[in-house]
């Protein structure tokens, strides 16, 4: 890997759970106490319904492929190609998606539809979600 | 009848300055160019513009080579005092300038507006590696930034790879379908003495490409470049002022999807279908009306989008559609992206196709110029970030 510091999120008052919640290794999305929506990106009231009892809700980490790509061009020193990159969608509610890197997992054999996991990579004072084939026990 | 703004107003002039790969010029001299041009296409002169927009206008940070600045800048470079103008990186497409420029003139706000798009990113590039500018990034991300860069993601070459991916997969899109939109592009480009890249493009040598971000490669992506566009929105009341006016049909604007390149569809770039549909409410044209696309191809998969968005084809069907080129070629039933588009023309932000529109519709295309006398011109700019879609047609 290379040495240059990876981009890293500014964490802020509305978005630091979401970014230290692998210290447990548990993934976190703000959920709706009023109509149990997941609001995600993080914000003050539920788009849903407006209601502002919104909190983080602990969910499985279970997950399936909705998009991928294999980037080559080196954008950022701090990324080298070839890696893989994903949008998953969450098993407790699917329209809830992560833009995120899949890791342990041959490009051959990804596809659509696929079930991940996520594991969390500690970078500095963020917990970067990633996920990796379910089942996968390396 | 529903007022229709848009037949107020005529797309009375455009311009386009030299563009290239690098060109090595101050940018705002190809915006002056531009303008220029655009005035003597109309039959007007700066003294008669009256109002300015421009996308994305001024941004936080270091310069980027997609922009040159706003209002300010204009106003200072051009000499104009507009009593209406506007600058958003927030708008309705790449086009959006000339939807809020064509309000404003229906409103009454002025007559004539000057709407620019000016590029210097191959300039911009060259002056980054040379440390003439500061390097954009450093430090922590926020907002849309943090869910994306963490990851690598550092594009809309990744984003929109996975929505072509799953559309691959859901629909059995193949890579050779989205070529022929990389080589009908390239072949119109041949006809086009100023397109960038005007050799011949084989489906070997677009399969061959070096990967950026798969699917994508090399000739899935457009062509950034230095080039600036004008194109004059005015009043109908001053159509006997002008040379040689087009008649704005129809815009389409609306949102229908969440503004978020994950969070939404993954079937098709995101805020492609929400324009495309307000489109055909606000005119009697259907699309089988249509003569000529300019449709958005900073990669051949908005194109695709946009194609199945307008209804050209049902949505998933955009692959056969394509497939071959006959169909979108010069003497196909559905002409597109004639001057090359930004896969082969250059990356001029949405404007250049509609330049190309313009020149379409008034029969200038010298040996790219469709046969048959085109009347109806649909364009579509931007998905995404968000998007927008126009109706042209001649006069008549």
């Amino acid at each position: 890997m290379s040495s240059a510091p990876k981009p890293l999120p500014l964490l802020t008052d509305t978005n630091r759970f979401f970014w230290t919640s692998g210290a447990d290794g548990v993934l976190r999305l703000l959920q709706c106490g009023a109509c149990a929506s997941y609001v995600h990106p993080p914000q003050p009231v539920c788009r849903e319904c407006r209601s502002d009892d919104v909190r983080p809700a602990p969910l499985s980490g279970r997950a399936t492929v909705l998009g991928w790509t294999v980037n080559h061009q080196p954008w950022h020193p701090a990324f080298e190609p070839p890696y893989v990159i994903a949008v998953v969608a969450f098993e407790e509610d699917p329209t809830v998606r992560l833009t995120t890197n899949l890791i342990e997992a041959e490009p051959e054999s990804i596809a659509i539809g696929m079930a991940v996991e996520v594991v969390f990579r500690e970078e500095e004072d963020a917990w970067i979600p990633v996920f990796r084939p379910v089942g996968d026990d390396r | 009848m529903t007022k229709r703004f848009e037949h107020d107003v005529v797309l009375s002039g455009i311009g386009k300055s030299a563009v290239g790969r690098r060109l090595d010029r101050d940018p705002l001299a190809l915006v002056r160019d531009a303008a220029e041009v655009a005035l003597a296409d109309a039959g007007l002169t700066m003294a008669d513009i009256d109002g300015l927009s421009t996308a994305p206008g001024p941004l936080p940070g270091p310069p980027m080579g997609y922009t040159v600045g706003g209002i300010e800048v204009l106003t200072e470079l051009l000499g104009v005092r507009p009593t209406w103008f506007a600058a958003s990186p927030e708008t309705m497409g790449h086009a959006g300038p000339i939807i809020d420029g064509a309000l404003a003139v229906s409103a009454g706000l002025c007559r004539h507006v000057l709407s620019i798009r000016a590029t210097w990113e191959g300039t911009h590039r060259r002056l980054l590696a040379e440390g003439e500018l500061p390097a954009p990034g450093g430090g922590r991300v926020t907002g849309r930034a943090q869910w994306h860069s963490p990851f690598g993601a550092m594009s809309p070459a990744n984003w929109i790879a996975m929505q072509a991916t799953n559309h691959m997969a859901t629909y059995g899109t193949t890579k050779e379908q989205l070529g022929a939109l990389a080589l009908n592009a390239r072949a119109n480009a041949a006809r086009n003495p100023d397109a960038i890249y005007r050799d011949p493009l084989t489906m070997d040598d677009y399969l061959g490409a070096r990967l950026v971000s798969t699917p994508f490669g090399l000739y899935d992506c457009d062509v950034p470049c230095d080039g600036a566009v004008a194109v004059i929105i005015s009043s109908v009341d001053t159509i006997a002022d002008l040379r040689a006016p087009v008649r704005l049909d129809a815009v389409g604007t609306a949102m229908t999807e969440r503004f978020s390149w994950d969070q939404g569809t993954m079937e098709h770039e995101p805020m492609v279908a929400g324009p495309a549909e307000h489109l055909w409410t606000r005119t009697d044209l259907t699309p089988a009306d249509v003569d000529v696309a300019q449709l958005y191809d900073g990669f051949t998969f908005n194109c695709l989008s946009w194609l199945e968005a307008l209804g050209f084809c049902e949505v998933g069907d955009g692959g056969p559609f394509v497939e071959g080129g006959d169909r979108i070629a010069l003497d196909g039933e559905l002409p597109l992206n004639t001057s090359g588009g930004q896969l082969s023309e250059g990356r001029l932000h949405g404007f250049g196709l509609v330049h190309e529109a313009v020149v379409q519709l008034r029969g200038d295309g010298d040996e790219r110029q469709v046969p048959g006398s085109p009347e109806v011109c649909v364009v579509s700019t931007g998905g995404g970030h968000p998007g927008g879609a126009l109706l042209l047609t001649t006069l008549a």
